[in-house]
């Protein structure tokens, strides 16, 4: 569109410029084309060889009874049929929802009130000292983390619990109830991950300009009536990302019910990630962990438009 | 008149900061608190894994151990090879890093400053992938390297993270974001499209390669789920396997000796976040920021 109009408005430019650039553009354009696909080769190639093959081999293989020692079989949709009877599967997607609506909303709600508050006056240092706390356990490995948060939360000689005891509160079951697992792995989750969208939200409150917040203390708004009538539009599309970003990622938790509780106790904590797992690579059932690898697929994509699709209506571009 | 105006403007404010202004120790209060409560694991694990195994359950817990010990220590090398396994973590984290480094810096100059066919094509290829979760393909991924024997192997885990869409799409803003004209100006004295990449643009471009390798640095140092599937005998561990099942083998005995591994482990990440603390912190943000 906007090539069609330059012409019109100025047409003596482009007139000119193909002359002048004529002889040498065919050479240098050969050596730019050879330069792009050297350059874009490893990328491209590792994408389509560990990426977009496995993705269509997921769904080929979803599609047979595979055990590796005897060759693929049929299966057409057998697979997912299983998938949908097998209890411990459905079972499994609903654990992941329930963690990802729960551990997303947790984190969110944590890291905008941190985020808010760090963002207010304060001595630099000080802020810089706390930005660092919140982002710290980010850069640890969910897996050892969890193996620390085993004995934190252990029913009796637990840290949790002991605190708990504190404010006279009875010891609870953390890993070892079917009631209360749950609530360990995602307050182990939301713990380490809440520091993401911290960061996401102070940069997103950085870019808002101060002007509109002076103004509108001019109008009389203050404190919560500021922020959810100033602050939140504004933020709207950082709110977004992270809670794309966030969802994505709960939906696909894996280290820390695998180390917390192994799914158990019963199946309280088994998440689609981790029957995935199981019944590939324990079980060496390919083909149904291939299924439930392509539905799990199927449910990020529908839950992620599903986000954009509900965003038109919240987010505000500036 | 325009005293006036200036007057008025300044009052408004300073009330709607009087009315804050109780706000401002119980807010660095609560947050310090929170602070606390981030880091109390943490400190908790370094405290403990200095406490002898007797003293390990001590409730309250005592931040400063009463005696001292780095017998826990001794006890992880005796248990598994922290060498090798350091090692491995460390070969395998180091080449993903430069490779990403090289790979996105390469493919981000392109998508930014080349003109070739199917170019919005394969950008929006590679935007797309960043949506496919690792989980999805991991059995194909897992069949494709056990065709090229590469399964069981320290390099099966490092070809394949090589292409990073994140990366690919933050170094191609961080090229966008530069001048144009320097290039335009290489290119009339004569460089070539390699030239000018190379000493114009590629210099410049440090700043933004260590956000990516700091990244890349941070995710496979701390990386589980492939290594705990491709990975099948103990000498190709990496440190999160290890520790895993030095926990295992010990069950809750010897709860001092698995959080001294666990803090052996945590070294170069902490390092790691005191020297690219800002890279990291910019990768992080510009995630949400420049999309």
């Amino acid at each position: 569109m906007t090539n069609t109009q330059i012409p019109a408005v100025r047409p003596s430019r482009p007139a000119a410029a193909p002359v002048t650039g004529a002889a040498q553009p065919s050479v240098r354009d050969r050596g730019t084309r050879l330069l792009a696909t050297l350059f874009l080769a490893p990328t491209i190639v590792g994408i389509v060889v560990f990426t977009v093959v496995p993705i269509v081999g997921s769904v080929v293989l979803s599609l047979f009874h595979w055990n590796v020692i005897d060759s693929p079989s049929w299966a057409g949709t057998a697979n997912y049929r299983e998938v949908f009877t097998d209890s411990t599967v459905l079972v499994s997607f609903r654990n992941t929802l329930v963690f990802m609506v729960l551990a997303v909303a947790l984190q969110l709600l944590i890291a905008l009130v941190l985020a808010l508050a760090v963002n207010r006056r304060m001595p630099m240092w000080l802020r810089s000292v706390f930005r660092s706390a919140f982002f710290f356990p980010l850069v640890l490995s969910a897996a050892s983390i969890s193996v620390v948060m085993k004995y934190l939360f252990n029913q009796d000689f637990g840290v949790v619990n002991w605190v708990l005891g504190q404010v006279g509160i009875a010891p609870v079951p953390w890993l070892t109830s079917e009631n209360s697992a749950m609530a360990a792995v995602i307050l182990v989750y939301v713990w380490q991950q809440f520091g993401f969208s911290f960061l996401l939200f102070v940069g997103g409150l950085n870019n808002i300009p101060k002007e509109i917040h002076e103004a509108a203390s001019l109008d009389g708004a203050t404190g919560l009536r500021k922020h959810l009538h100033v602050t939140l539009p504004l933020l709207s599309p950082t709110l977004l990302v992270a809670t794309v970003v966030g969802v994505i990622n709960a939906l696909q938790v894996f280290e820390q019910p695998y180390v917390l509780t192994n799914g158990g106790p019963g199946d309280s904590t088994r998440t689609v990630v981790m029957v995935i797992y199981e019944s590939a690579f324990e079980q060496l059932r390919f083909g149904e962990a291939s299924a439930v690898g392509v539905l799990l697929f199927v449910l990020i994509m529908a839950v992620t438009a599903l986000q954009f699709r509900l965003s038109r209506r919240f987010v505000h571009y500036q | 008149m325009s005293q006036a105006t200036l007057k008025t403007s300044p009052a408004p404010l300073s009330i709607s900061r009087a009315r804050h202004s109780l706000a401002p120790w119980a807010r660095i209060a609560g947050l310090a608190a929170c602070a606390l409560l981030t880091l109390g694991p943490v400190i908790w694990t370094v405290s403990t894994s200095l406490r002898t195994p007797a003293e390990s359950f001590d409730l309250p817990p005592k931040i400063i151990p009463t005696h001292p010990t780095a017998e826990s220590y001794r006890g992880v090398f005796d248990q598994i090879d922290v060498w090798l396994l350091a090692l491995n973590s460390t070969l395998v984290t180091a080449l993903i890093a430069v490779g990403q480094m090289v790979t996105a810096g390469l493919a981000g100059y392109a998508f930014a400053r080349l003109d070739f066919r199917f170019k919005k094509s394969l950008f929006a290829l590679v935007l797309a992938t960043m949506m496919v979760p690792l989980q999805v393909t991991i059995v194909p991924v897992f069949l494709v390297l056990k065709s090229l024997s590469l399964t069981d192997t320290l390099l099966g885990l490092i070809i394949p993270a090589f292409p990073t869409a994140f990366g690919t799409f933050l170094m191609r803003q961080y090229f966008l974001g530069m001048p144009k004209d320097l290039g335009e100006a290489a290119m009339l004295d004569g460089a070539g499209p390699w030239r000018t990449f190379r000493s114009v643009y590629a210099p410049l471009a440090t700043p933004g390669l260590a956000i990516v390798g700091v990244l890349a640095f941070n995710y496979h140092w701390n990386e589980f789920f492939r290594p705990l599937i491709l990975e099948t005998s103990g000498q190709n561990y990496t440190l999160p396997l290890g520790l895993v099942s030095l926990q295992g083998n010990l069950g809750t005995g010897s709860i001092s000796v698995v959080l001294a591994g666990v803090v052996l482990s945590m070294i170069p990440a902490v390092a790691v976040f005191l020297v690219g603390q800002r890279p990291l912190r910019e990768g992080i943000t510009s995630a949400g920021v420049n999309r």
